[in-house]
């Protein structure tokens, strides 16, 4: 067999369902949206994938961009009608292992593996700068009585925009006085996108990595700034244990709510935009409005797509990097920040570090920048904090 | 080639022209049985003048154009069988106009059927179009070019008997507008001028690329609920089809027979959609057509079924998904189906045939009709499942599929959406004098051959 489902994969009948919004507003798909050829929609994929495994074509860069494209946003789960659609992306993940095995993954794929493997980030950036941004925050020692590992992850360590959400949320912990560390140059790729580009041997040896840490320190609770380590920790490492794994917002919700933590009024229209890995792949649509509303003069406004409809940005599965969606008006970024610009929002609000880099960065090639700001959710509490 | 790659790269954006091979693949193909085969390029235009250019190079290259729309008629009438240029016009999708006052809508051929009910239903929530069972990504004018039916089809026909205008590419490039649209700015009717519309519908993009449509739009009513009569006799369906359409209460009726699970076994439901705007209105109807039916419920040869409430809403449901799980039934990813277009009066011969013929293949079934107009014809699909992944089902399959469409013509039926050979075995049956008159037509406007090659094509 060269990859697992090999004998299921021909069960996708190429019915288009898993393109569109659960009411078909509008396509709904990141990657069929972006190229519009059936040859980039989930079923095209999966037919593409069956006619390569059969040998009825060859591999090519093309075939490879096609399969790599798919931010695995679990779109096509949500929408499929047929009894398999929970496997549908695991199929796309078994070929992309194939793939991986036979070293036929396009060039930007290869070296984002390649930078994880040797630095444990995807842009092969020093490892003693991963807490570069972390001035003042202890290190999470097993000496400590520290209630939470805050897990930072290689956005929050590198890119400027996840260091924003580090700082804030860091702040916010010390703030209402929750005990916290973090692992600093320590701390490695919690995997997430590796295992979904699907280098599965370099998953485990992460995750197994991580885990070993994690128990070494006698960690109890880990707080992860991005719903993908959320989303490996919680649902793909195993062999965790007793250990808790939380997305921050679940914590700041919590927080929230039993402190009576006070809030100032922003005044303001904004929306939210769900991750993929916190939303569909957790179920976690909750926390994050309950933290918007909760601020006072803060009006939420929901965009068309929303929760388990919810468009992706474009940067699963490793496009956060390597981009496969990009470089058009087309690009689910800049579709996703369009969308929000047309709710009346001023601000649109993230609660993962991908999206927020996928998309500021589409507010301002759309030219948006005067007219609708971006903010993580934790970014928003502390300057109501601050205000106060 | 190349120089045919490059002069469509002039006409719409490079990353919309393909030559690639997974492109060429995957349009070589729709999930039917029919065998594949690759176009030499895929090109997705935004605008008709784009379309009209692209019709232009190949008429003058003469080379082969296929219009595609969601690719899902299962016959493969868009399988480009001497390769060329498929035009998929699914970037062609906004909706242009909706008058509410006279109920009609104008949208461009890419938009397909789960994009337009949404439209609909956040603009226009009072008014409808006649959906069919298709998955949502059909499109509207894809449908209607194959004569489709829809929810409204028992109440006004053919969706194709809907159509209020059109504009057309012709295979020579000019552009034309079909309909009161040719003479007025509105695209009202077809009427009163002589219907060229019929020189587009039913000929599979043979005559030219329809860019435009105008459709009538229906009342939209607040409730909906169903019925489903059941009876174990085929000889008693064409009476049940009577006294209700003649009650003239339903929004559509269909009827639904297979073997699996057992307890389906050996009965015939016929499921009778209500609409109304009140409660009182619902009831109403649910009366009339209980009425109806007494003397068969008296009779004991027929009665209403019980609904769970799953079942009743996978049945209401619009597109309705289970048409599509039917491919996975077998858990082969395949259905294909022969639906003919037959008198009402048929249904019992062809359930007949129908049992005789899965029997002799060793094969599963699924069937579905629809009741066009007031029971003046039905659609009966003859629908099997099949393994992609096992030769020798798809071969038995195939061949049920031949005697299928054989078996249609015998009972007096027209298979409806017919592949290339049921369309040969149509051609050979028909009267000489149409089918000259087809070809006639065919040549006077596609000189040179162009248009969807092998489709409605005498040897």
């Amino acid at each position: 067999m060269m990859y697992d489902y090999a004998d299921q994969i021909h069960r996708c009948f190429k019915c288009g369902y898993c393109k569109f919004s659960n009411n078909y507003t509008d396509f709904n798909c990141p990657s069929y949206n972006r190229f519009r050829f059936e040859s980039y929609s989930t079923g095209g994929r999966l037919w593409l994938i069956w006619a390569w495994s059969k040998g009825e074509i060859e591999w090519s860069e093309h075939l490879a961009n096609i399969v790599f494209s798919c931010a695995a946003c679990r779109n096509c789960v949500e929408q499929c009608p047929m009894r398999f659609n929970e496997d549908i992306v695991d199929w796309i993940i078994g070929a992309r292992s194939d793939m991986v095995e036979k070293g036929l993954i396009p060039a930007s794929v290869g070296e984002f593996l390649d930078n994880i493997h040797k630095y444990g980030n995807p842009w092969g950036m020093p490892r003693n700068e991963r807490d570069i941004w972390a001035e003042g925050i202890n290190r999470y020692t097993i000496d400590d009585d520290n209630e939470y590992l805050f897990y930072v992850g290689c956005v929050g360590s590198y890119e400027k925009q996840g260091q924003q959400m580090a700082k804030s949320v860091a702040d916010f912990l010390r703030t209402t006085g929750v005990s916290f560390g973090i692992l600093g140059s320590d701390e490695d790729c919690d995997g997430n996108e590796v295992l979904f580009t699907g280098e599965k041997g370099l998953f485990r040896e992460l995750a197994d990595k991580n885990i070993e840490k994690f128990k070494e320190l006698n960690v109890k609770k880990i707080i992860t700034l991005s719903p993908h380590a959320y989303n490996s920790m919680k649902n793909k490492y195993g062999g965790l244990g007793e250990i808790k794994v939380y997305h921050y917002t679940q914590v700041f919700s919590e927080i929230i709510n039993s402190n009576n933590i006070e809030l100032s009024d922003l005044n303001i229209k904004v929306t939210y935009h769900d991750p993929c890995f916190l939303g569909r792949y957790n179920s976690i649509y909750e926390p994050p409005r309950e933290i918007i509303k909760g601020i006072p003069g803060v009006e939420l406004i929901e965009m068309e797509r929303t929760r388990e409809n919810s468009f992706c940005c474009g940067g699963g599965s490793g496009n956060f990097v390597f981009d496969l969606l990009g470089r058009s008006s087309n690009s689910p970024s800049r579709i996703r920040v369009r969308e929000a610009y047309e709710t009346g929002a001023e601000l649109l609000i993230v609660s993962c570090p991908s999206c927020y880099c996928m998309l500021e960065e589409a507010i301002k090639t759309e030219g948006l920048e005067e007219k609708l700001m971006i903010k993580d959710i934790s970014e928003l509490v502390i300057e109501s904090i601050k205000n106060k | 080639m190349q120089s045919i790659y490059k002069s469509l790269t002039k006409i719409v954006d490079e990353e919309f022209v393909s030559n690639q091979k997974e492109e060429l693949y995957i349009y070589s193909q729709d999930p039917g049985m029919m065998e594949p085969h690759e176009p030499d390029f895929v090109v997705m235009p935004k605008t008709t003048e784009e379309v009209q250019e692209i019709v232009k190079l190949a008429n003058k290259e003469k080379i082969p154009i296929v219009p595609v729309g969601g690719s899902l008629s299962l016959s493969g009438l868009v399988i480009p069988h001497q390769g060329g240029i498929v035009v998929d016009l699914r970037r062609m999708d906004q909706v242009l106009e909706v008058n509410e006052e006279s109920r009609y809508i104008v949208f461009e051929a890419g938009l397909t059927t789960g994009k337009l009910k949404a439209y609909l239903e956040k603009y226009h929530p009072l008014l409808r179009f006649s959906i069919p069972d298709a998955p949502p990504s059909a499109t509207v004018v894809g449908n209607i070019v194959i004569h489709g039916q829809g929810r409204l089809t028992q109440q006004y026909g053919f969706n194709s008997d809907m159509v209020t205008g059109m504009e057309v590419v012709l295979p020579t490039g000019e552009v034309c507008k079909i309909g009161s649209g040719s003479v007025s700015p509105y695209w009202f009717s077809l009427a009163p001028l002589p219907d060229l519309a019929g020189l587009f519908l039913g000929w599979f993009g043979t005559t030219g690329i329809i860019t435009k449509m105008g459709l009538k739009l229906y009342p939209k009513k607040k409730l909906r609920d169903i019925e489903v009569f059941a009876v174990e006799d085929p000889n008693l369906v064409p009476d049940v089809i009577q006294r209700v359409t003649h009650t003239e209460m339903s929004e559509d009726i269909f009827t639904g027979a297979q073997p699996y699970p057992p307890v389906f076994k050996d009965i015939i439901m016929i499921g009778i959609l209500l609409t109304g705007d009140s409660k009182e209105e619902l009831e109403f109807k649910r009366k009339m057509i209980w009425d109806a039916l007494q003397c068969h419920i008296d009779s004991k040869e027929g009665g209403f079924m019980m609904m769970t409430p799953d079942v009743k809403q996978d049945l209401l449901e619009m597109p309705t998904s289970s048409t599509t799980r039917f491919a996975d039934v077998k858990k082969g990813g395949g259905f294909e189906y022969c639906g003919p277009i037959i008198p009402v009066e048929k249904f019992p011969e062809a359930f007949t045939r129908l049992l005789e013929i899965t029997k002799k293949y060793g094969i599963t079934f699924g069937n579905a009709g629809r009741v066009i107009g007031r029971s003046h014809s039905m659609m009966f699909s003859f629908g099997y499942p099949f393994n992609r992944a096992d030769p020798e089902n798809i071969e038995r399959t195939k061949n049920a599929l031949h005697d299928t469409n054989v078996a249609s013509l015998d009972i007096g039926g027209v298979p409806w959406k017919p592949e290339v050979p049921a369309q040969k075995m149509i051609m050979e049956k028909m009267d000489k004098s149409t089918l000259e008159l087809m070809q006639r037509i065919k040549k006077v406007l596609d000189p040179n051959g162009i248009m969807n090659p092998g489709n409605w094509e005498v040897e």
